[in-house]
């Protein structure tokens, strides 16, 4: 029987990776994920984990070690965020492009400067070009379910990319929510153990992995990166499907809410989809036809979803915590890649709130409404907006 | 002419190896890298003068690559196909028996 309980994001985290039986977990400590590796450490310490426990000097090396032991050929885990994330990038490339099954729980933090260790999205968008697939949960119990299907996901012949599972600072990582244990033996059938094919060690399989390519080969060597963060948009729904039949929690790509006949929608990711939701629940009943939608999957991109989803509305409102400077949100160029060439479109528009863990509120909200209704009335609006700036100290 | 000691492996490999991009681009194949002949990479070239040789083996025991190799009267042999011309060979050499030359190709 799954057990109900009560916990963390980060415990959650820590129960997914055991559950996964990693055989290699290397960690740095780092707010707001630290709990993560120090419950895992305690599982292993207490033998409830038959794993390798690697204390590292640096979140470059925890990564770099991950790597070495995925190369090999076992399952890894580790945990970071912001800064640490920051400081494993050049290396995130080399996992993608070693086609290293690796995965990252990530509790998402601002990044300095100014230093701050709460919540937005900044350190895990910023990966987004890494080759990474990239989930972000809602909850806790999504935090612990998308670890899960990210080790199946990223394993499957088809994919073998890394990938890594946001879950929004403190909001989550800190805050104790209901979650359900999954039983051991059913994850064990969803799971199985990690048989690599390519990717692994054998003295009498002599090979080299992290080859040099010349300009010759480098391409090719690109584009089956390309080639699998395609392939792992048909295997993600194929695993939520899986996931769907063992636990009976339902994923999607795209989780809609009450868009049906909606005129405007706002799109989310993490935590404030909850907000989102009660605040479209809020506008229903006031008679203002909005509807929201939650980005569970960020990496690979769900073009196709979000043409979907655009069908539905007038207007689509961007809700994101991180920024391209001079540009927008990433999910503004991101909308924009997915419509630029669609016919009769909605109109889109960007919303950067909520940075270095500034709470979101109805009232914020409502200054996000304003414009959108702007945009749905033909008036004139602007594309790209900060909400909630407190203009008074600028 | 003396037969380079690797020529075995580097005709398995040409005959194994394969382009075919691997996932993570793995090399599948022990010893790949002799595809890659390295000689082309050369500016100067090493001359070697047998009259002016002692067979102190200094050349064979210096060269990074190895492209050089023993004859049946242990006089060096160059090979060409991978040598870079780093030049390590003449400057070690006591007798000057080895000078770089400049590539006419």
């Amino acid at each position: 029987m799954p057990i109900r309980t009560v916990m963390k994001a980060n415990e959650a985290a820590a129960w997914a990776a055991k559950l996964a039986k990693p055989k290699v977990i290397a960690a740095f400590p780092i707010t707001p994920s630290t709990l993560v590796p120090e419950k895992i450490s305690e599982f292993v310490a207490n033998g409830e984990l038959d794993a390798e426990f690697i204390k590292v000097e640096s979140e470059h090396s925890a990564i770099s070690a991950c790597v070495g032991a995925s190369a090999a050929g076992v399952r890894t885990f580790t945990a970071t965020a912001s800064q640490g994330l920051a400081l494993m990038h050049e290396v995130l490339f080399i996992a993608a492009g070693m086609r290293l099954p690796i995965v990252i729980a990530v509790g998402n933090r601002a990044l300095s400067a100014p230093i701050n260790i709460w919540n937005d999205w900044q350190d895990s968008i910023s990966e987004r070009d890494t080759g990474w697939l990239q989930f972000y949960a809602e909850n806790n119990q999504e935090a612990l379910d998308l670890i899960l299907i990210a080790f199946k996901v990223a394993e499957d012949e088809r994919v073998l990319l890394p990938a890594m599972v946001g879950f929004d600072a403190f909001i989550l990582t800190h805050t104790v929510e209901p979650v359900e244990i999954p039983d051991q033996e059913v994850v064990d059938e969803f799971l199985g153990e990690y048989e690599p094919k390519h990717a692994y060690l054998d003295p009498a399989r002599p090979i080299t992995q992290g080859t040099l390519a010349f300009p010759a080969h480098y391409m090719e060597a690109r584009y089956t990166v390309w080639e699998a963060n395609e392939n792992a948009k048909k295997v993600i729904d194929e695993v939520f499907a899986e996931f769907e039949k063992k636990f009976g929690r339902k994923y999607s790509k795209i989780e809609e809410y009450r868009t049906d006949d909606a005129e405007i929608i706002f799109v989310t990711m993490g935590s404030l989809a909850g907000t989102v939701k009660d605040y479209v629940d809020h506008l229903r009943e006031k008679g203002i036809k909005a509807g929201a939608a939650k980005l569970t999957v960020y990496r690979p991109f769900p073009v196709e979803e979000v043409r979907e989803l655009a069908k539905k509305a007038k207007v689509i409102s961007l809700l994101e915590k991180n920024v391209t400077f001079s540009v927008g949100g990433a999910l503004f160029q991101d909308f924009s890649r997915a419509l630029v060439n669609v016919e009769d479109k909605p109109k889109i528009v960007d919303f950067i709130l909520g940075l270095g863990g500034r709470d979101v509120t109805f009232k914020d909200l409502d200054e996000v409404l304003k414009v959108a209704q702007k945009a749905l009335n033909g008036e004139e609006f602007s594309e790209v907006n900060w909400v909630g700036l407190r203009k008074e100290i600028l | 002419m003396t037969e380079s000691p690797f020529k075995a492996d580097i005709e398995r490999v040409q005959k194994e190896y394969s382009e075919k991009m691997t996932p993570g681009a793995i090399a599948y194949i022990p010893g790949s890298s002799v595809i890659n002949k390295t000689g082309s990479w050369r500016v100067f070239m090493p001359e070697f003068n047998r009259d002016k040789c002692v067979r102190c083996y200094l050349c064979y025991i210096y060269c990074p690559e190895p492209a050089i190799y023993l004859d049946e009267e242990n006089y060096p042999v160059f090979d060409y196909d991978y040598c870079k011309g780093c030049g390590i060979c003449a400057n070690e050499c006591p007798t000057n028996a080895i000078v770089m030359v400049r590539e006419s190709k």
